[in-house]
């Protein structure tokens, strides 16, 4: 095994994944650079969302996966079977295509997180309120919120909503945030207010994004990953893969031939 | 400009003629129910009163009240819901969030479905030869519990896995995806949001149990019991007790000189209970409703 590269917050070596008797993934490797955002395009049942789902091993709820390969996240092979799944989905967290707050305040939907990783008495209540108003303020809902902590999250605005699922995740203090073409249900100031936000999260955190929307890819990420058929096909620096792509495929995906 | 046309004039009487038809079936379905209703309360008025609930039968059950088979009935149908409903729901949480796709599960959940439609003579059967007879608890409040019980488990699971799986599947992902156990999902996410269809379920069987006159006939239920009107504490767990649908059955076909009017008022006061149950489950869905949305 080779020495996992510091500047890399995750590696993938020869990733295969398996639904039943389909292969999903194939030979998939690659690594996302620490610190900045990575965007993941590709036609529709590519299998970008099973490669996001490995990242914290959230595939195998969704029915019979076997796997083969490596995943290094933080110096350890996530696929190794001594690892806590818990304590994985803690440093690595998940953003999906419908916000999804759970039905209870927004303040109960930050702090689900802490609930589930402590014992009922080793949350003190002072800590509690700051980890709400730190995460809120984190993805810029504090001001708007910070009368309302008690109402139905389900009763925001969808961007509202987004946002807050993404600072559920914060109290936890991830390493990672797989977002799952985070915008498709948004309006164009919601997606515009979630952009802005991925990209002040950048320095913090390790950003994966899927998305549909190519001009969404170029505007936030610096490094594009293209897949195909489960297959990575093109992985560079993103003004590279919209500028002088390398791979015919890849030409084109970007010129809308197949979507 | 814009003037009917033929098709456009013919597709307005078949709109017109679907929706008659549709009314009339609603009304076929409703008026009888008015109907039976109503006939009963007409007949049952000359007897029908608090008293008679609350009075013991008097000269060979000719006269006076039901309160024994009124609290059989309760009795009956309190202990088999304190059986069936906690294994009901937890087997059905089992099934619907733990166990692996496979033939095992697979043959408990066609077995569960067959269960739920075994006809409750056959339920009556199994409970007089396990729980009378072999179990060794006689005729008993015990035994006729545990054969309601038994009858009714199977469809609080059906209907507790329907509840379960109306939670959106958004929810689970959210759990899931900052480390919860699976247990953590359940308790946390799933179970609240699913309380008022799983109470529904258990109440509507629950009613449904209270009607039934054939499982407890042989393992629990008698035609007569001395008990003091409005005495609660008449029935222990071992004893036997009269219950509704039995006591309305003995003396509509085997007592003669019934008045005409307690039969119905029995009966009355049987439909009264489920559907008073009936109405509490409502209430409870609209309240717990109301408390979420999404
Ligand atoms: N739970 C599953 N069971 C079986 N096949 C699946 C499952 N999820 C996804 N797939 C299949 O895997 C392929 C990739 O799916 P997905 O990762 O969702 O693609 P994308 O997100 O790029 O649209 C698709 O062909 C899809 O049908
Ligand atoms: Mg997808």
């Amino acid at each position: 095994m080779s020495e996992p590269d510091p500047n890399y917050s995750v590696n993938v070596r020869d990733f295969s994944l398996w639904y039943g008797d389909f292969q999903a993934l194939k030979n998939v490797s690659l690594n996302l650079r620490d610190g900045i955002i990575t965007s993941l395009i590709g036609p529709s049942g590519c299998g970008k969302t099973t490669l996001l789902r490995s990242f914290n091993r959230i595939n195998e709820r969704y029915g019979n996966v076997t796997t083969s390969g490596e995943i290094t996240i933080l110096e350890k092979n996530i696929l190794d079977a001594d690892v806590s799944l818990p304590e994985l989905r803690k440093s690595v967290g998940m953003v999906f295509q419908r916000p999804n707050p759970l039905p209870v305040s927004i303040y109960e939907n930050i702090i689900f997180g802490l609930r589930i990783h402590s014992d009922r008495k080793d949350l003190r209540r002072s800590e509690m309120d700051e980890a709400v108003e730190t995460a809120l303020r984190q993805v810029r809902l504090w001001d708007d919120l910070k009368d309302k902590l008690k109402n139905r999250a389900t009763s925001l605005q969808l961007e509202q909503q987004q946002k807050l699922c993404i600072a559920r995740l914060l109290p936890l203090k991830p390493r990672i945030i797989l977002m799952d073409e985070p915008c498709s249900a948004l309006d164009v100031d919601g997606t515009r207010a979630v952009e802005e936000l991925m990209v002040s999260l950048a320095d913090d955190y390790t950003i994966l994004i899927v998305t549909h929307n190519m001009a969404q890819a170029r505007r936030v990420s610096q490094e594009c990953i293209f897949m195909l058929l489960g297959e990575i096909i093109e992985h560079d620096r993103t003004e590279q893969i919209f500028l002088s792509p390398r791979n015919q495929k890849t030409t084109e995906y970007i010129e809308g031939r197949y979507g | 400009m814009f003037q009917e046309t033929q098709h456009v004039k013919r597709k307005k009487r078949a709109e017109r003629t679907a929706q008659g038809v549709f009314l009339g079936m609603t009304l076929c379905m409703v008026l009888p129910l008015i109907a039976v209703v109503g006939f009963l309360i007409y007949k049952a008025s000359p007897v029908l009163s608090i008293d008679f609930i609350m009075d013991a039968p008097e000269r060979g059950m000719r006269a006076g009240g039901i309160w024994p088979a009124f609290w059989g009935t309760v009795c009956l149908v309190f202990f088999s819901v304190i059986i069936a409903a906690p294994v009901g729901v937890l087997a059905a949480v089992y099934l619907h969030e733990y166990a692996p796709e496979n033939w095992f599960t697979r043959m408990v959940n066609l077995a569960v479905f067959n269960l739920a439609g075994v006809p409750s003579i056959v339920h009556a059967l199994f409970g007089l030869g396990a729980f009378v007879l072999f179990a060794g608890l006689g005729k008993s409040i015990l035994a006729a519990s545990l054969t309601l019980a038994i009858m009714t488990f199977p469809v609080i699971i059906e209907s507790t896995k329907e509840s379960l799986a109306a939670v959106p599947r958004s929810f689970r992902e959210a759990c899931w995806n900052v480390g919860a156990t699976r247990w953590q999902t359940i308790r946390g996410v799933v179970l609240p949001n699913s309380t008022s269809g799983i109470l529904t379920g258990i109440i509507l069987e629950v009613c449904r149990a209270a009607g039934e006159t054939a499982p407890i006939m042989f393992t629990g239920a008698v035609f007569f019991k001395a008990v003091q009107g409005g005495d609660v504490f008449a029935y222990g767990p071992m004893d036997q007790c009269m219950a509704l649908s039995m006591h309305l059955h003995t003396i509509s076909t085997q007592v003669p000189g019934v008045p005409e009017a307690i039969p119905f008022a029995t009966a009355v006061v049987l439909l009264g209970t489920v559907l008073v149950v009936n109405a509490t489950a409502i209430v409870l869905r609209v309240i717990i409703r109301t408390r979420k949305k999404w």
